[in-house]
């Protein structure tokens, strides 16, 4: 067992959780986060492949994606949650 | 041969699967969000672990921090406007109805096959093969900084660095254009201990974002690390109403959230001629061009992520309210 192993497997399941929830959550913040554990579930698998036994240096290359990827999800969540404000807002307007 | 890091590994690993599990079960959304920072948080560490400290730093400050205080503000603002109806209305409008057995048994199958075929693939696959790491290294003395991860993300591959910063300046073009006109929940009153707080916390907050821009040439650190914390700041001010955001600031903020994005492309272009292409910075003068770049983009990092907490454009006051009656 090395930590590599350890982590790409967790990265795996991180991944499996979040789309079942992508899938199933009925709330539409709920879905949100579901989305977010499958971009965290995706970053360990690249960390994960970047990973060299302790004496040699990791890959920066993969590091680089998964920084430029977590900036991206962060603008496709605000973007996603400025919708969500949104629809709650006019269905709230609906219904008065 | 056990070694106890990996016991270590082990009960990390388990911690992070529970708590993403959590996050989709426990029925308060409050609940869920709080372990959905614990999960990032507990994920930084497993990435600090499996040595990519700029990743962890990363997902701690942007993918948890940032993020956690987007979603707890999306919540504030859901609760607040469906206190105004009854718990029945309040159902009727998401139209949750119950998912029949069979669908709920099919999804999970699919992603249990999904990760079965993943989790083949990856231990199939060749361990710790051959990746970028000679091809980085051969290049990093013409690069002009001494931390690998910088260099691949200011220089090698820094058009992928441009369109990332291209993104967030389009998510916050989107968010101003979404909620144009939305009527917004009250902020939560905060009381002396948080203003004392602010205080406090704000200088030393300027002082580390800095220090980790500043750092990113030679160690762990850089642009985005340091342009998150930084942002951090922003959200304090916001919160502690320290800065009220005025409509005559607009075309302020507006030159912030290019200013990253037109000095990155410009300088790109800039160095191009002499047999050169873009983005092929001259390697006595990369150094410079590089902090340059790293500097103006930390700032337009700062702003934007403050402003994407923040959300709504800030129109004169009485533009919302006309909005509202048609």
């Amino acid at each position: 067992m090395t930590p590599d192993t350890i982590y790409g497997m967790t990265g795996i399941a991180v991944f499996a959780i979040g789309l079942a929830g992508a899938l199933c959550a009925q709330d539409r913040l709920r879905r949100m986060l579901a989305l977010k554990l499958c971009s965290v579930g995706a970053g360990f698998l690249l960390v994960v492949a970047a990973w060299r036994r302790p004496p040699d240096v990791p890959d920066p290359v993969p590091h680089a994606l998964v920084i430029t990827g977590i900036v991206v999800m962060v603008s496709a969540t605000a973007v996603a949650l400025a919708l969500i404000r949104r629809l709650q807002t006019l269905e709230a307007e609906d219904a008065d | 041969m056990t070694d106890p890091l990996i016991l270590f590994d082990l009960l990390l690993a388990g911690s992070i699967v529970a708590l993403a599990v959590a996050v989709l079960s426990v029925r308060d959304l409050f609940t869920a969000i709080v372990v959905f920072i614990v999960f990032g948080l507990l994920s930084a560490l497993a990435w600090a672990r499996l040595a990519a400290p700029d990743v962890a730093l990363a997902e701690a400050a942007i993918g948890t921090g940032v993020t956690g205080a987007l979603l707890l503000k999306t919540l504030h603002h859901l609760r607040h406007f469906s206190d105004g109806q009854t718990q029945d209305a309040a159902r009727d409008l998401t139209a949750v109805q119950p998912v029949p057995m069979g669908v709920t048994v099919a999804n999970a199958a699919f992603c249990g096959l999904v990760a079965l075929g993943l989790a083949v693939a990856f231990l199939g696959a060749p361990q710790a093969g051959p990746g970028f790491d000679a091809l980085v290294s051969d290049a990093m003395p013409h690069s002009g900084v001494a931390h690998p991860v910088t260099a691949v993300l200011l220089n090698f591959r820094a058009y992928d660095t441009l369109m990332e910063v291209v993104v967030l300046l389009a998510a916050v073009i989107a968010v101003w254009q979404i909620e144009r006109g939305l009527t917004e929940a009250p902020a939560p009153a905060l009381g002396m201990v948080w203003a004392g707080f602010a205080r406090l916390t704000l200088p030393a907050i300027v002082v580390i974002g800095t220090y980790l821009l500043w750092k990113g040439a030679e160690a762990p650190g850089g642009a985005f690390q340091g342009g998150a914390v930084l942002a951090a700041v922003g959200l304090l001010l916001l919160l502690s109403r320290l800065y009220v955001p005025q409509p005559s600031h607009r075309g302020l903020a507006r030159w912030a959230f290019v200013l990253g994005t037109g000095v990155f492309a410009g300088v790109a272009l800039l160095v191009t001629g002499g047999g050169r292409v873009a983005f092929q910075y001259p390697p006595e003068h990369a150094k410079t061009l590089i902090l340059l770049i790293e500097g103006l983009v930390t700032i337009s990092i700062a702003v934007t992520l403050a402003a994407l907490f923040h959300g709504r454009e800030p129109v004169a006051l009485n533009a919302p309210e006309s909005r509202h009656d048609t």
